[in-house]
């Protein structure tokens, strides 16, 4: 055994893929489909994702026992909201035109069900570091299926990833345009973001059939 | 040791103790990281304003790509020659007249007894003139606001419009070239009257051939997005039309 115990990796792990908040809580679907257009702000909006959830679960694990209960729902929210403000003030120092892309939805992290699910379900319940163990694993889990939506949407939407025309060039017709390849448009809309988050969870409970949920 | 955490002083202490410190938190980042924000807004604005001139790293046909903003300031210092204010007749030249907030001026605007500063910017390109002045008003969420490039009969040589939060795909397209480059030709002077020119629904020119019908082709489905954009241009341009008749 490594760096973590068995627990303590169960508490990483599990979200990545049987226990995504996405595929499987179905929680944070509107900023999947929101930011995924492209795959560089999907990336951003997950390490965003990681930091606020990260060390929010952090803060309110250390704050759990002083907590008042009748303004639990309060404080979880300031938390949450100082962190995104954090965000927000690091993109626009270091990445101006990344957070006027993201704009918006940086903004929309305090309302992630994620966010306040994990809060009120675990952190308020565990100490410090399974709690940050948690969010990491819960933020990472969010991120993953971002990526790959954001992988997906750009590569069949634009032909491009992070930019680069890595299928060719649309408007000069070389590499597979040249073969009579076409963009499809409809990939950069939200619509095809629910699309391909349906993908994903068909595929995953396909592979694992005890995920299915009865009906 | 156990707290009594259900006691109402204990809540409004713990609620008081809370924002103070969470206060300070974010007020000592922010003044940290102002510098940097400020100058971002600088090279933002100047960026517009060569955009607006059509000086911008355009190369396919949609593409909307600003001079890097590595190189903006010294490309802003080599295409605009003038920078002045306009204040009642008055026309001061000043250098950092891109840096006035045209929203605070206008709010200053509404007591009578103030002189509103106009901000206006004199380039060349191909060896034309150019006027750029910027025009700020509202949309169907949030702010709208952008930068008007004229000649010195008004016509428009090239606009840059942007948005706070305009609806994604209807609103939001004011920024794409299909839309702002309908604006190029068009004039706001007829018969050395002000007339302005309007986002027109009526379909009576879709593919905009008529450049001086005073009218842009609509964005569908952005009705109120685009009502603000010509009152926006209404409001705005019209302020500088005195500037420009001194001009012929």
């Amino acid at each position: 055994m490594g760096l973590l115990s068995k627990k303590d990796s169960k508490l990483i792990f599990d979200p990545l893929a049987d226990n995504n908040p996405i595929t499987i809580q179905v929680l944070g679907i509107c900023s999947a489909l929101a930011i995924t257009a492209q795959l560089k702000p999907s990336i951003v909006m997950a390490l965003s994702v990681i930091f606020v959830l990260g060390m929010g679960n952090v803060v309110i694990s250390l704050m759990r026992n002083i907590i008042p209960s009748k303004i639990r729902i309060i404080v979880q929210l300031i938390v949450v909201a100082t962190l995104v403000i954090i965000v927000d003030l690091v993109l626009k120092a270091f990445a101006y035109e990344l957070s006027k892309e993201l704009s918006v939805f940086i903004g929309l992290i305090i309302t992630n069900c994620i966010i306040m699910g994990r809060f009120e379900a675990f952190a308020l319940g565990n100490g410090p570091w399974r709690s940050f163990l948690d969010g990491v694993g819960n933020a990472l889990g969010y991120g993953v299926i971002l990526i790959i939506v954001g992988f997906f949407r750009e590569l069949l939407g634009s032909g491009t990833l992070f930019g680069f025309k890595v299928l060719g060039d649309s408007v000069e017709k070389t590499m597979l345009y040249a073969l009579g390849y076409e963009n499809n448009g409809f990939m950069v809309l939200p619509p095809m973001a629910l699309i391909v988050v349906g993908i994903i969870i068909w595929v995953q409970r396909s592979r694992n059939k005890e995920l299915i949920e009865e009906l | 040791m156990a707290i009594n955490t259900d006691k109402n002083s204990y809540t409004v202490i713990f609620a008081i103790v809370m924002v103070v410190i969470v206060g300070s938190i974010l007020a000592g980042l922010f003044m940290l990281f102002r510098p940097q924000i400020e100058a971002n807004e600088r090279f933002e604005k100047q960026q517009n304003i060569l955009y607006a001139m059509g000086i911008n790293n355009n190369q396919g046909a949609n593409d909307v790509v600003f001079i890097p903003t590595t190189e903006v300031e010294g490309e802003f210092q080599k295409y605009i020659t003038r920078q002045v204010v306009l204040q009642g007749d008055e026309v001061i030249e000043d250098n950092e007249a891109f840096l006035i907030d045209i929203k605070k001026e206008a709010t200053k605007a509404a007591d009578p007894d103030y002189k509103r500063r106009l901000p206006l910017f004199q380039g060349q390109v191909d060896g034309k003139e150019v006027y750029v002045v910027p025009v700020r008003g509202k949309g169907l969420w949030d702010a709208i606001w952008g930068f008007v490039a004229m000649d010195k009969d008004m016509v428009i040589q090239g606009v840059y419009f942007d948005h706070k939060g305009e609806t994604p795909g209807l609103g939001a397209e004011i920024k794409q070239r299909y839309f702002m480059d309908d604006f190029q030709g068009e004039g706001f002077l007829v018969d050395g009257q002000f007339a302005p020119i309007t986002v027109a629904k009526g379909n009576n020119d879709p593919k905009n051939n008529l450049k001086n019908d005073q009218e842009v082709d609509a964005l569908a489905g952005a009705t109120i997005t685009g009502d603000g954009l010509s009152a926006m241009l209404k409001k705005d341009i019209r302020l500088y039309v005195p500037f420009f008749k001194t001009l012929n």
